[in-house]
């Protein structure tokens, strides 16, 4: 992937792009006529449907769709509309979610069975699933799974520092969540699975899950010191068992013990934990598999999709689509999010100077945040910009995602 | 209450709340509210990378050493924002160095073995850096220490770790320092939560949700919470747009108004009547539901944070305090 340098934007509407392309002549004809409460971003129709086209390959193309972006700009939602929209193109489709709202994961029918598809009903051709995910119980799968023995799988489900592994390991999380998506991808029973991730600061964090957990789980110190061969102990050195020791001063011997019992009852599974992390990052890896960058306008939320955007890129990941949620409407003729450029001939009506002024400040608001997100628009280009506005009401039951699949896939 | 008065009533505050709330330019607009009222001020950053270098006006990530952000104004009054990094990485480093194995904690820390630790001993990392900010607060580095805690829903695990690991731990100086992290934790007069938050179904619950945690399974002493990006009231939007047209039909310039931009009037009313509705109703939820003095701050509508954008935050934050009943502050 090569993107475009981040340029200035010359016509300081923050639009990316596609817009230049089109010509002013199609652009300024523009959707004025619309008038579906939810405003309008500014576009012309032409490179809402080259948007739209791109966005429809995606959800009937893919085999995977992971979006990613930083906590708190409706991350869920925005897999969901997905996974909605490829269920209404006739698709079996399932969205993995961690940690969705309340009244999302009412809609969607998850909070009950966590790590289990659960159906969720709708006027659609396809059928959508929705799961929750379960971290542990992922974990605890897992190891069942690779277990030799009934025996060596309770050993270790019951040792402290397993329990602990879950929560306390960074990079734990996104690793099941991507095991999740494995599985679910293998088990066939859906032409789609799209991944919501956890809020992580880092985009490595995701890609370097798998690696993380079985660098941990082979920790080369730890295994040295159960085979106390003659030439482990050499190559682990006295300085290791006196850090051990100190340790078990600091922080406690049952640790320590706690520890040694761990990677003793692991012993023999890392063979299949291993085989196990790189089919995992092969399927991240396969070209069937697309990254979509999830962010809101606002602009320390811009600033964080554009890091993450810049980590995925030295990683050769190419990101498919950028979706800009909650984006504030603009309102009345399509350049008015080039912002109060439509001064009204003042009128003296009485009362109409608060209406006046109230239209004036959306529209700026919604020209401020055009111009925050051109210039990330402009970082992951040609990716296409898929743009839900921020509605009256917030988007927490089957109905809003709906809205937001309307918008996305017109 | 006094401005000045609020920043003396605890050494240390922790700013806390969810991803996409603002908390990072909260820190930086509490740091520069105490600094104009004669504060030093440092803040402590912690997770090796964050926007609050941009909040004044500087570029690139913090150092473990700490720098200034922000100069003062000197005549004035107005004291200096000094800033530093945190991670809990170099606080685990800096711990064990302090334990007598200076010479080995960077190669364990590649070697993996600090992982296999810190996952033996869940919360470590977390009361190794709150242990690191009892120090600083012990060493008097500043009047006020402003902590920008860690966001994805951590904060409730970072300010929770040190009391479970009272309870777990038997004996030793892990324990001690756990301790200590208590004690600076339920102090007010060391240490306060403010909890940041924003007018939405969401972070609300979320919000309510972490206090109660954070009170009854830490002892932890929360401040007023602050609503950020909260709408201004609606003035002169109570009548339909065409109502007020046709009211005045005749008036001079009344049928000067295009349909089309008559409807985009209507539209961005009701769309603004729409969202402050949302937002009403959950700062009354919000006060209805946590029982804590708040601090209402405005959206601000501008297309990135700045020094001016942290100025124009900390007075109306310091309007806010201002508004506070002495009293009621817990």
């Amino acid at each position: 992937m090569s993107p475009a340098p981040a340029e200035p934007d010359p016509a300081g509407d923050g639009l990316d792009e596609d817009d230049d392309r089109l010509g002013t002549d199609e652009a300024a004809l523009g959707d004025g006529g619309r008038s579906d409460g939810a405003g309008n971003d500014g576009r012309g129709p032409v490179a809402a449907d080259q948007t739209a086209a791109t966005l429809h390959e995606l959800v009937s193309g893919s085999a995977v769709i992971v979006c990613c972006g930083s906590g708190g700009v409706g991350k869920t939602t925005v897999s969901a509309t997905f996974a909605l929209a490829a269920a209404r193109l006739g698709r079996r489709s399932c969205v993995v979610t961690v940690d969705p709202a309340r009244r999302l994961a009412d809609a969607l029918g998850v909070e009950s069975l966590p790590n289990t598809p659960t159906e969720v009903k709708g006027p659609w051709p396809g059928r959508l699933h929705a799961l929750m995910l379960d971290s542990k119980g992922t974990f605890d799968d897992l190891v069942e799974h690779y277990a030799r023995t009934p025996e060596q799988a309770e050993s270790i489900l019951a040792n402290r520092l397993y329990q602990n592994l879950a929560g306390a390991l960074s990079g734990t999380q996104e690793y099941m969540a991507m095991e999740k998506l494995y599985e679910l991808v293998s088990s066939k029973e859906f032409d789609i699975v799209v991944v919501d991730t956890p809020p992580t600061r880092n985009a490595l964090d995701l890609l370097d899950a798998p690696r993380r957990l079985t660098r941990f789980l082979e920790n080369r110190l730890f295994r040295a010191l159960l085979v106390p061969t003659r030439m482990s102990l050499r190559a682990v050195g006295v300085a290791t068992q006196a850090l051990l020791r100190t340790v078990a001063k600091v922080a406690g011997a049952e640790i320590v013990q706690d520890a040694v019992t761990f990677f003793q009852a692991f012993e023999g599974m890392e063979d299949g934990f291993r085989t196990r992390a790189s089919a995992v990052r092969e399927l991240l890896a396969d070209p069937g598999t697309a990254y979509i960058l999830v962010t809101s306008a606002r602009p320390d939320a811009v600033a964080e999709a554009s890091f993450f955007a810049e980590k995925l890129n030295e990683r050769d990941v190419e990101v498919a689509a950028l979706v800009v949620n909650r984006l504030a409407p603009s309102f009345g003729v399509p350049d008015a999010a080039a912002g109060a450029a439509t001064v009204p001939v003042p009128v003296p009506v009485p009362g109409l100077d608060a209406l006046e002024s109230n239209l004036a400040e959306l529209n700026e608001v919604a020209a401020l945040e055009a111009a925050a997100y051109g210039g990330l628009a402009a970082q992951v280009a040609p990716a296409p910009v898929g743009r839900i506005p921020l509605f009256g009401q917030d988007v927490h039951e089957l109905e809003g995602l709906q809205r937001a699949a309307d918008c996305l896939f017109p | 209450m006094d401005v000045g008065e609020f920043c003396a009533q605890s050494h240390v505050l922790v700013i806390a709340g969810k991803g996409g709330v603002g908390k990072t330019t909260m820190a930086a607009a509490v740091a520069r509210m105490a600094a104009d009222a004669g504060k030093t001020v440092l803040i402590v950053e912690l997770e090796g990378k964050s926007g609050i270098t941009a909040a004044f006006g500087r570029r690139g990530d913090l150092g473990y050493e700490d720098e200034e952000l922000w100069a003062g104004t000197g005549d004035s009054g107005a004291e200096a924002v000094r800033a530093r990094r945190l991670t809990p990485d170099d606080a685990l480093i800096e711990y064990l160095e302090d334990h007598g194995l200076k010479r080995v904690s960077k190669r364990l820390a590649r070697s993996g073995l600090l992982d296999v630790v810190a996952t033996a001993i869940p919360g470590i990392r977390d009361v190794l850096v709150l242990g690191k900010v009892k120090q600083l607060e012990r060493a008097e580095v500043a009047d006020l220490i402003v902590v920008d805690a860690p966001a994805t829903g951590h904060a409730v695990t970072f300010l929770t770790s040190a009391s479970g690991m009272v309870d777990a731990a038997r004996g030793g100086p892990l324990r001690t320092q756990a301790q200590d992290v208590v004690e600076l934790l339920s102090d007010p007069a060391r240490c306060r939560v403010l909890l940041v938050t924003v007018p939405e179904e969401l972070p609300v619950s979320e919000t309510i949700e972490t206090a109660y945690t954070l009170e009854d399974k830490a002892g932890v002493q929360l401040g007023p919470v602050i609503v950020n990006a909260c709408d201004p009231e609606p003035v002169g939007l109570d009548r339909p747009a065409a109502e007020v047209v046709a009211g005045a039909a005749g008036a001079a310039g009344a049928d000067s108004i295009s349909p089309g931009h008559l409807v985009a009037l209507e539209e961005a009313r009701l769309f603004r009547l729409a969202r402050h509705q949302v937002s009403a109703e959950q700062v009354e939820r919000l006060l209805r539901e946590l029982p804590l003095p708040h601090l209402i701050v405005p959206a601000l509508d501008a297309p990135s944070i700045g020094p001016a954008e942290t100025a124009a935050l900390a007075e109306a934050l310091a309007e806010a305090v201002g508004a506070l009943v002495a009293e009621g502050a817990p």
